[in-house]
């Protein structure tokens, strides 16, 4: 109170030296900082115009047929996007189902069980994980873990699968490479892991303790704690985490590209190489003219609405943290 | 100050004697308790009876939260705390590592200070707790949740809307659920950390009148802030200051003729 007082003394005593600059200064801050927001505003708006204005022909030229085609022959100038369609949605599932409960596994660990000396290292090596490139867990995934998948996964599996129905189509390998649909998911859900786990580890510290302490207090195991309290209490924003997951997953490209194979057909098993649609984009973007540019952009598009939605899912629903 | 002598003395004239000669149900032994290297709790003694109302009442950081913790070991949760000594419920040392905590809490039931419905069905939050223990039919666990919501005299306001969140209840309501979650698992002690401090007036003594009931059946512990409640209700008075148990005895004697110069202090608003 005392400072506040005297501060406003100071100011009006030597309001004529300080005056004289201040208000066009401030004008001119106001309007930087308005400038600077708009910015932003602006170049989304450019970027979706652009998408759409470069993806046009395309849409026009097939109709809905760009979306449900999985013919993409550049010689005769034919294009259809379900191929990369079909692989960014599975790529993303694969890596929703191994990362989400790795995750999850993670932060209750370290929210619960953790013993306070270990929850630092753990946390920090799930941040650093973060922060490795993707074009690292590119040439890891191509490198390193595609030969390793093939001779001890692949080959062994479709070993045993061959013949069965079913699943002898989904986890059969014709050329057993390393590299597919699977093996993105794999790599992907390494990617999503920390992002998902960190925001859990957050929604599940919000949680009062007290109703942990209830939990446990009419005499819950620790799985039933978690399994029965702490995540339907959680409940929403857990699933805006996940889907923030997604959101990254979906549009995950450098990575994906090295390690999905890059095939463009369809192929019922998860072992053969495939495309998503970044991966198409990246791959096909350099030598590309005409109606294929065309198309090229409309995949853009169409990922972009996709991603977007997504995010936008996930954003609302982990506003709605409301714990306790 | 002579106003809440006089409110006391009034009150302590409506609560039930004490009967020390029910049989003991919880003897403390030479009690310790630390956090990390901070020693809480100094040679505790005490002795709760069977069926009655033991109030325990200090100024904050006395240890009195810190001893109530220790009855079902709630405490362990927290891997820097430990205790040492020991606490005999019907002549079991709780503290001894081969105590399944899991089954012991079902025994002690503890009630927090603030209401803490979990996240399900009004049912649900009831039946949880029983299906932890018992398996039991429907119709028996709709009984048992029936019962337990009388008992906590919430079933009047929750039987139309059993199906809906926990949440949905005011606090007042909210606390005698988690009264009606613990009383459903049919424990021997039922543990009181501060249980209407976040309560208005009417729901406080909605829930000073259940503890009243409660008594022929549990034996209850209770810490609290608030002097007339500890007159009002209990039977048995322990007072603590800075972790050592200062004095205990019947709740009419320790209210109007504490043995101590400093119980007298506190009881009569001269400090804490």
């Amino acid at each position: 109170m005392v400072a506040l007082s005297q501060e406003r003394l100071v100011s009006s005593t030597d309001a004529s030296v300080r005056r004289s600059s201040s208000p066009s200064f401030d004008g001119l801050f106001r309007i930087a900082s308005l400038a600077s927001a708009l910015l932003v505003l602006i170049v989304l708006l450019g970027i979706i115009g652009s998408m759409i204005y470069g993806g046009w022909p395309a849409f026009s030229e097939f109709g809905l047929g760009f979306i449900t085609s999985s013919v993409w022959n550049v010689n005769e100038d034919q294009y259809g996007a379900w191929v990369a369609i079909v692989g960014t949605l599975t790529t993303a599932l694969i890596a929703l189902v191994i990362g989400v409960p790795l995750s999850l596994g993670i932060a209750v660990f370290l929210t619960q069980l953790c013993p306070p000396w270990l929850k630092r290292p753990v946390a920090t090596t799930i941040e650093l994980l973060a922060a490795v490139p993707s074009i690292i867990y590119g040439m890891w995934g191509l490198f390193v873990f595609a030969p390793l998948f093939a001779n001890y996964v692949q080959i062994p599996v479709s070993n045993i699968v061959e013949g069965m129905p079913i699943i002898g189509t989904i986890l059969y390998a014709r050329t057993p490479s390393g590299v597919g649909i699977l093996t993105a998911g794999i790599i992907l859900a390494i990617m999503i892991i920390p992002f998902i786990a960190s925001i859990a580890r957050d929604i599940l510290d919000q949680i009062p303790p007290v109703l942990r302490e209830s939990a446990y207090g009419i005499g819950c195991t620790t799985w039933e704690v978690v399994r029965n309290v702490l995540l339907p209490q959680a409940g929403v924003s857990i699933i805006g985490a996940v889907m923030l997951g997604l959101g990254r997953a979906l549009g995950e490209t450098m990575a994906v590209t090295f390690v999905v194979g890059n095939a463009n057909r369809l192929s019922g098993s998860l072992f053969d190489p495939g495309s998503t649609i970044a991966s198409r984009i990246a791959n096909e973007f350099n030598e590309a003219i005409g109606l294929q540019l065309n198309a090229l952009m409309a995949l853009g598009c169409i990922l972009f609405l996709v991603t977007f939605t997504v995010l936008v899912l996930a954003r609302i629903l982990v506003s709605r943290v409301k714990v306790g | 100050m002579s106003t809440i002598a006089l409110n006391t003395s009034s009150a302590v004239g409506r609560s039930a004697a004490g009967n020390a000669e029910a049989p003991v149900r919880i003897a403390v032994r030479n009690l310790n308790f630390y956090y990390g290297d901070f020693r809480s709790l100094k040679d505790i003694n005490l002795d709760f009876y069977d069926r009655q109302v033991t109030a325990l009442i200090g100024p904050s950081g006395c240890g009195k939260s810190t001893l109530l913790r220790t009855f079902n070991r709630i405490y362990s949760l927290y891997p820097e705390q430990r205790a040492d000594g020991e606490i005999l419920l019907d002549g079991q040392n709780v503290l001894s590592p081969s105590i399944d905590v899991n089954e012991l809490r079902a025994r002690v039931g503890m009630v927090f200070q603030k209401p803490t419905p979990f996240p399900m069905s009004i049912y649900d939050n009831i039946a949880f707790g029983i299906k932890l223990y018992e398996k039991l039919p429907k119709s028996e666990l709709d009984g048992r949740v029936e019962e337990a919501l009388r008992k906590a005299a919430l079933w009047d306001e929750a039987k139309d809307k059993l199906r809906q969140s926990g949440m949905s209840l005011s606090g007042g309501q909210q606390q005698r659920l988690c009264i009606a979650r613990t009383i459903a698992q049919k424990p021997e002690v039922i543990l009181l950390d501060e249980p209407t401090s976040a309560l208005d007036p009417i729901s406080t003594g909605k829930i000073e009148e259940l503890i009243e009931q409660l008594r022929s059946e549990f034996t209850i512990v209770i810490v609290t802030h608030n002097m007339q409640q500890a007159a009002r209700i209990s039977q048995f008075t322990a007072f603590m200051y800075l972790g050592e148990l200062v004095e205990f005895g019947p709740t009419n004697k320790m209210f109007m003729n504490p043995a101590k110069k400093q119980t007298q202090d506190y009881i009569t608003g001269r400090f804490g």
